[in-house]
């Protein structure tokens, strides 16, 4: 530590106990990040828009797939239909999301 | 876009101080204490007021040299955090049972020769009938033996126990002080361990063969008295009313001229009547010689004509202060000064004590009434509501458990957004128990006083660390002592 001091003995032994450790491809000035999940959420909880980077570029891409991955288990990005129970044929017409992903339809209770 | 553009961080609990022209910062709940350079101290200031990306820091401070290191080192002691990071609830680890005792405070009497008004155990604000309660007046040599068999046994792995005589006034059972340090020196010494002794007095009873007998046993000796002769006469009197101060003088006088191997120190209880901190310390140090002399406010119900109201306590730290300024120039140049309040700070502000208790009390510190009762402290002894065992059958598990659950700090809401929590931890059970009829409460009514002081304090660890940082270095090598009051 350059910028703080430790004057007292707990100060001398909190210095001790969190120096950087040498850690291979340690990469970051800053050891104590917050974690920033990569996958998805584990419950239903929408609201992380950002990536560890801090940007979009590692969400769920393309929307299609992710259309597809999420809509069972995950809210986002949007509302669909239950598919387990009311509307089991919602994604028959669709063999491949990135070709067909138009054929998807809305589906009314 | 960066992760440090997008997150904010904010201060994390902290009191700022400043001393000797530097930047000081005492963190909250680790009791650290850290030097600041400019940049640090920007940081930590600014994240204070409000949360701050890194684009933000650099808006407010300007482009400085070392920014994101500074940010690296206050994340690092968790003198700021990402806001978005929880704060840690304080951890409510209740210490392993059996945890040794260190000290044992032994009523040997509940009786006194004085009768100062606002005392604690015989005052309107007493929790024990010591006149027809059932305790006897004075501890038998049985109990007494029994209690250092306790003590002995309690201690555990410990090499040494502390053995504190109290009373009443202490010396009115000195025929059985005297056995106790005889039977308890060849008991310890059977078992391999040190035993050391201490008492407190109002020295109306000294004489020259008790003073002869303290000496010889390098008993530590602490007086209750208040200062001068007006001072301690007005509230420190005999029976009839008449004051103390001419018959306990000439005593303590001879008692500082013989004993000399362990320093003596002066107890002065103060009130709204007698606040007057520099004039009695002069007085006791350097009329009548004292080493060393330890204030406290008197413990009362707050309706007491004696009790110290929001303006005493005001008073009472501006002369705590004039006193600790003294204190610290004294110890830059190396000289001793007596104000003893300031030094027990200053160790436990170099060791980053954090408490979770605010005392050693049903923990390594237990009392023991005239009938061999174990409570808390020796100032619940006698109490039923608060005893945690007896010498003979040794302490009661369960109660002493329970009673570590109650008071934890991590029970007292109050204190949870204090940053002089890690040193008060809530203050006196007894004096929380006399103000608010409940030991678990925090001691409200002198929060304000304890901020004051420990800042008072602060500064000057502060300054000395950096004028006279081997001043510091003796709290290393000393043992913690635990003081009674």
């Amino acid at each position: 530590m350059t910028h703080l001091k430790p004057v007292n003995r707990k100060a001398v032994r909190i210095d001790e106990a969190t120096a950087p450790d040498v850690v291979a491809l340690q990469r970051t000035a800053l050891p104590l990040l917050p974690h920033f999940p990569i996958g998805c959420s584990l419950v239903f909880s929408p609201g992380w828009e950002a990536d560890r980077t801090g940007g979009t570029a590692g969400l769920c891409q393309p929307v299609e797939r992710d259309l597809f991955d999420c809509h069972i288990g995950c809210y986002w990005p949007a509302q669909v239909p239950d598919q387990l129970n009311h509307a089991p044929d919602w994604t028959a017409k669709c063999a491949a999301a990135q070709k067909d992903w138009r054929k998807i339809d809305l589906v009314f209770p | 876009m960066t992760v440090q553009a997008l997150t904010s961080f904010r201060a994390r609990e902290h009191h700022r101080f400043e001393a000797a022209g530097k930047p000081f910062v005492y963190l909250v709940p680790s009791a650290a204490i850290y030097e600041l350079d400019d940049t640090a101290d920007a940081v930590l200031r600014t994240t204070a007021q409000r949360a701050c990306t890194r684009d933000d820091l650099l808006d407010a401070l300007g482009d400085r040299d070392g920014l994101d290191s500074t940010v690296a080192d206050l994340l690092r002691v968790q003198a700021i955090a990402h806001v978005d990071q929880p704060t840690p609830q304080t951890p409510k680890i209740i210490p392993l049972a059996p945890f040794p005792l260190t000290t044992m405070v032994l009523n040997v009497t509940n009786q006194c020769n004085l009768s100062c008004t606002y005392c604690y155990e015989y005052g309107e604000d007493k929790i024990v009938d010591t006149e027809n309660g059932r305790q006897p007046k004075f501890m038998s040599e049985e109990t007494a033996r029994q209690s250092v068999e306790f003590v002995l046994k309690e201690s555990g792995t410990n090499p040494a126990a502390h053995i504190t005589f109290f009373g009443g006034e202490t010396l009115m059972n000195f025929p059985v002080l005297q056995k106790t340090i005889g039977y308890a020196r060849a008991r310890a010494a059977e078992l391999g361990k040190t035993v050391d002794f201490s008492l407190t007095t109002n020295a109306t009873l000294l004489k020259p063969e008790i003073i002869e007998f303290l000496a010889d046993n390098d008993v530590g000796v602490t007086v209750s008295i208040d200062g001068p002769r007006e001072v301690q006469d007005k509230f420190r009197v005999f029976n009839n009313g008449t004051g103390s101060y001419d018959v306990v003088a000439p005593k303590i006088r001879e008692l500082l001229r013989r004993h000399r191997s362990r320093p003596i120190g002066a107890r002065v209880t103060l009130t709204s009547a007698n606040l007057d901190v520099t004039r009695i310390f002069r007085h006791l140090t350097e009329d009548i010689g004292f080493w060393e002399v330890g204030f406290a406010p008197v413990t009362t119900s707050p309706d007491r004509a004696h009790a110290i109201g929001d303006g005493g306590y005001d008073r009472m730290l501006a002369q705590f202060r004039d006193l600790a300024g003294e204190f610290l120039e004294a110890s830059v140049a190396n000289r001793h000064h007596g104000f003893s309040n300031v030094k027990e700070t200053l160790e436990e502000l170099h060791k980053g004590v954090s408490k979770a208790f605010p005392c050693g009390a049903g923990l390594g510190l237990l009392g023991v009434a005239t009938d061999g009762d174990v409570a808390l402290c020796h100032r619940f002894a006698g109490s039923d509501t608060h005893k945690v065992g007896t010498v003979r059958d040794g302490i009661d598990r369960a109660a002493q458990q329970t009673f570590l659950e109650r008071h934890h700090i991590a029970n007292k809401t109050d204190c949870s957004v204090c940053w002089a929590r890690p040193l008060c931890s809530g203050g006196c059970y007894h004096e929380a128990h006399t103000r608010y009829g409940d030991t678990t409460h925090a001691n409200l009514h002198y929060c304000e006083w304890i901020r004051g002081w420990t800042d008072v304090c602060l500064k000057i660890y502060g300054e000395l660390s950096v004028r006279n940082p081997g001043f510091l270095a003796q709290f290393d090598r000393e043992p913690m002592t635990e003081k009674i009051s």
